[in-house]
């Protein structure tokens, strides 16, 4: 299999790249040629139009200790194969330069961004700043190896960039960071003419908190808890997304138990998830008995969560090579579960009855905040925003692990891009959830839930990812000489889908922010982390 | 309109008949870590299994070697359970979740160990101990009774500032207002600007980024005001620290009157140490209830 793409690849641009061994079976990673990189765009825009691939991310690594170079790996998904290509590009450590593949591939903008901003590697054309705020000083760069995680950094005199509209009748709303809701920090501002909203420029990074950073030279074993706290609602996707990466680079075999609770506890987490953001959806179009009948259910759900692992946020359960708990090892526990899928799978679906039965409500969600295909895939959204868009992408199917491949579920797809697409693929997720808990309380598979560890062998990496509730979590992890971390890059599918509310909300009036942000439902700190 | 009125009928009444309900948490659940100091030979492997340097074993002095301090601080707490896998024999995760407090040094448990001659360390004395959580579910619910009472025809108006957190404890945040806990029917209501608030809620290790916007929304904070910090972030910083990225910490930028630990502290929790900070407000400040 890899060895086709190093062919196709070869045929075309001759010998420049060196494959580089790694033991992870769906992993090729080709380093290029420090001549060639000019050629780079062109690489990546074949990749993307003739061989179908889907862009994961892009994320820099300060190898200059092991090899005297910056590097910036370059993520494909090929599907059909089940395959990540992964460009290995070496920058050079002075001149910290690199084409920008943006012309081609609009949706690595952000990441172009944020690897100047933490490396201070420009991607030429230059563009602006993301990931520091205008207070930040010009020639820090917190990601490279020399900068101490410690240090304080002075604050300098600066201000936002933000894109003004200029025309007659057009003024600015600015809103946040602190809101008047319990949501979590962000700037937005609008551009309006009247009603309609022309213009929404989004500042984030404020719960930029240095995971990142914080977890190198951490014990792996560690940082799970760390990767628990990247995005609050997905505590266990993203733990269970970085546990999948150490795995990986460590060849370690998972009891079938583990995947078993794994899988259950992570369709747990989109359940509870979707339900609330249903309700969300519902309270802000007004339909507030709605809203609050949606509300309770994800309580209860919460509720199941804390009986099953103790945690209401299924934390302190991932861990490398498995589980920590068993999650239906008593009766109460097993009873509790019966029951509220059960009952939840009722209540659920005369919430969703109820919904469907009120005219108005529909009227609010149809035609909101569309997002079309073509954009959507222009910018790389994903999970339920993509989905509710058209774009079939589903990394449960496409990429298969935990308990997946021996399950079956298909991926929900709408192609309206509105608020009320969004909120129908949740529903259809819901529904196919439920089927997935069914068929694992079938499994009884009697093993051990956690694989028995040896200390990690050195100078490994590899991918690590999930489909979480809100779309695909990837994670990209490199162990040092030391056993630790060496690099940990963290991409919350936010990160891709902030765009595409930005695009979503244009041309639709104020007041329809709120649903429409709440149909998004993106995260912060897993945006910012 | 029917169908509405059916499913709401169906439903019933949903609310938690708070407090009958405070203090019983599901079996498995971890709460407030304890050491039993007499099987405990201050050996570190607590110490070394804990994810936030919760706890920590330390020499008592440089010269002192043959002593030494174990600390256990329930502000930096992820109530992992960590520490009871590593060693079973001495730490127990307690159910006991209502460990809000007004004092910082109330969260602090810490006792000294001396060599013996055997070479192994043992327990010598208590340096310092955080108070036990209340007796019984009962004893809560009655204070807790009375604090409501106190309130009643008053509302106390809350705004919740994200200093930067995971987000974990505004789940738990928002999850107060769903019908199981109604929080608004203790005369709580969460309002949307700062000059409405009689108390903030504040979560996160306040990133850089924050700083500036927690300061400002303190100061355009009518007095007398509350401040409550919420989680293990917003103690001191929690999993994240103290960092080029964050001040460590909601006390580091403005003045903290209720710590409420936990990661995330459950609603319950959430509600135990509001209706702390209510003690702390005059009660004839609070907002007349229109
Ligand atoms: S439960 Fe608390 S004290 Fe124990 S290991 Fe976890 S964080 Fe540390
Ligand atoms: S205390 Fe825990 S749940 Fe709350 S913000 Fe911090 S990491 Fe998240």
């Amino acid at each position: 299999m890899k060895q086709k793409y190093i062919q196709l690849l070869r045929t075309t641009w001759g010998n420049i790249f060196t494959e580089e061994i790694t033991p992870v079976a769906n992993e090729l990673y080709l380093t290029l040629e420090s001549g060639a990189l000019s050629k780079l765009p062109e690489i990546c825009s074949v990749l993307v139009k003739a061989l179908k691939a889907h862009f994961v991310m892009l994320l820099a690594n300060d190898e200059r200790e092991l090899h005297g170079k910056f590097f910036i790996y370059y993520v494909f998904s090929m599907t059909a194969d089940n395959l990540f290509l992964i460009l290995r590009v070496p920058v050079d450590a002075r001149e910290r330069e690199v084409p920008s593949i943006t012309a081609s591939l609009d949706s690595a903008t952000w990441f172009e961004r944020e690897v100047q901003d933490w490396f201070g590697i420009v991607p030429f054309p230059n563009i602006g700043k993301l990931a520091v705020h205008p207070d930040w000083p010009e020639d820090v760069y917190p990601m490279v190896k020399e900068f101490d995680l410690k240090r304080s950094v002075r604050r300098v005199k600066g201000s936002f960039d933000f894109k003004h509209v200029a025309g007659e009748g057009v003024f600015e709303i600015p809103v946040g960071p602190v809101h008047a809701g319990v949501i979590e920090p962000g700037h937005f501002r609008f551009s309006v003419a009247g009603e309609p909203i022309v213009n929404l420029d989004v500042q984030l990074f404020y719960a930029h908190k240095g995971t990142e950073k914080i977890a190198e030279g951490m014990n792996p074993h560690r940082a799970v808890f760390l990767a628990e706290r990247i995005s609050g609602d997905s505590s266990f996707s993203h733990a269970v997304a970085f546990c999948h990466a150490i795995e990986r680079t460590q060849q370690i075999e998972i009891p079938q138990r583990a995947l078993v609770i794994r899988t259950a506890l992570l369709e747990l987490e989109r359940i509870s998830n979707h339900i609330g953001d249903i309700g969300g959806v519902l309270l802000d179009v007004g339909f507030s008995i709605a809203a609050s009948r949606a509300f309770y259910l994800k309580e209860k759900f919460m509720h199941l969560n804390e009986i099953l692992t103790g945690s209401r946020l299924l934390r302190g359960m991932a861990a490398i090579g498995g589980v920590r708990r068993h999650i239906e090892d008593t009766l109460a526990k097993r009873e509790a579960m019966q029951e509220t899928l059960k009952d939840g799978q009722e209540a659920f679906e005369e919430l969703v009855d109820l919904l469907m039965s009120s005219s108005t409500v529909l009227d609010r969600l149809e035609s909101t905040g569309v997002l079309a295909h073509k954009d959507a895939y222009r910018l790389g959204i994903i999970g339920i925003a993509g989905r509710a868009s058209g774009i079939d992408r589903d990394l449960r199917r496409d990429h298969p692990h935990c308990a997946y491949p021996y399950l079956k579920f298909h991926s929900v797809l709408c192609n309206e891009g509105d608020v009320f697409a969004r909120v129908n693929v949740r529903i259809d997720e819901v529904r196919e959830s439920f089927r997935l808990l069914e068929q694992l309380r079938r499994q009884h598979v009697d093993e051990p839930i956690k694989a028995t560890l040896q200390s990690p062998a050195p100078d490994r990496c590899a991918l690590g990812y999930f489909e979480g509730w809100r779309g695909e979590i990837v994670h990209w992890v490199m162990i040092g000489k030391d056993g630790n971390i060496f690099r940990w890059k963290i991409t919350d599918p936010s990160f891709h889908n902030w765009r595409g509310l930005k695009l979503a909300v244009r041309h639709n009036i104020v007041p329809d922010f709120p649903v429409i942000n709440k149909s998004f439902n993106l995260s912060y700190s897993g945006n910012d982390r | 309109m029917f169908k509405i009125l059916k499913q709401s009928i169906r439903t019933g009444i949903v609310t938690n008949s708070f407090p009958a309900v405070i203090g019983d948490p599901p079996d498995g659940f971890r709460g407030k870590p304890i050491i039993d100091y007499a099987r405990c030979t201050a050996c570190d492997k607590c110490a070394e299994a804990c994810p936030t340097t919760a706890i920590t074993v330390e020499a008592k002095a440089p010269a002192e070697s043959n002593q030494k301090i174990l600390s256990l601080n329930y502000g930096d707490c992820i109530f992992c359970g960590e520490c009871e896998v590593a060693c079973p024999e001495a730490i127990r995760l307690t159910e006991d979740f209502q460990l809000a407090t007004t004092e910082k040094s109330e969260l602090l448990s810490q006792a000294c160990f001396k060599e013996s001659k055997t070479g192994y360390f043992e327990f010598s004395e208590v340096v310092a101990q955080a108070p036990p959580a209340q007796q019984s579910a009962e004893e809560i619910g009655a204070a807790l009774k009375e604090k409501i009472d106190k309130l009643f025809g008053r509302s106390l108006h809350i705004r919740e500032v994200d200093a930067g957190s995971c987000n974990g404890c505004e789940v738990e945040i928002t999850a107060l207002s769903n019908p199981v806990y109604d929080i608004e029917r203790f005369g709580i209501h969460f309002v949307a600007s700062p000059r409405h608030a009689d108390m903030l809620l504040v979560t996160g290790p306040v990133t850089r980024n924050m700083e500036i916007a927690l300061r400002q929304t303190y100061e355009a904070t009518p007095g007398p005001k509350i401040v409550v910090a919420v989680g293990a972030c917003a103690i001191g910083g929690g999993i994240f620290g103290k960092s080029y990225a964050s001040c460590g910490g909601v006390d580091t930028v403005v003045p903290v009157d209720v710590y409420i630990p936990g990661c995330p502290p459950r609603p319950e929790a959430l509600l135990h140490g509001i209706l702390l900070a209510i003690d702390r407000y005059p009660a004839d400040r609070l907002s007349t209830e229109e």
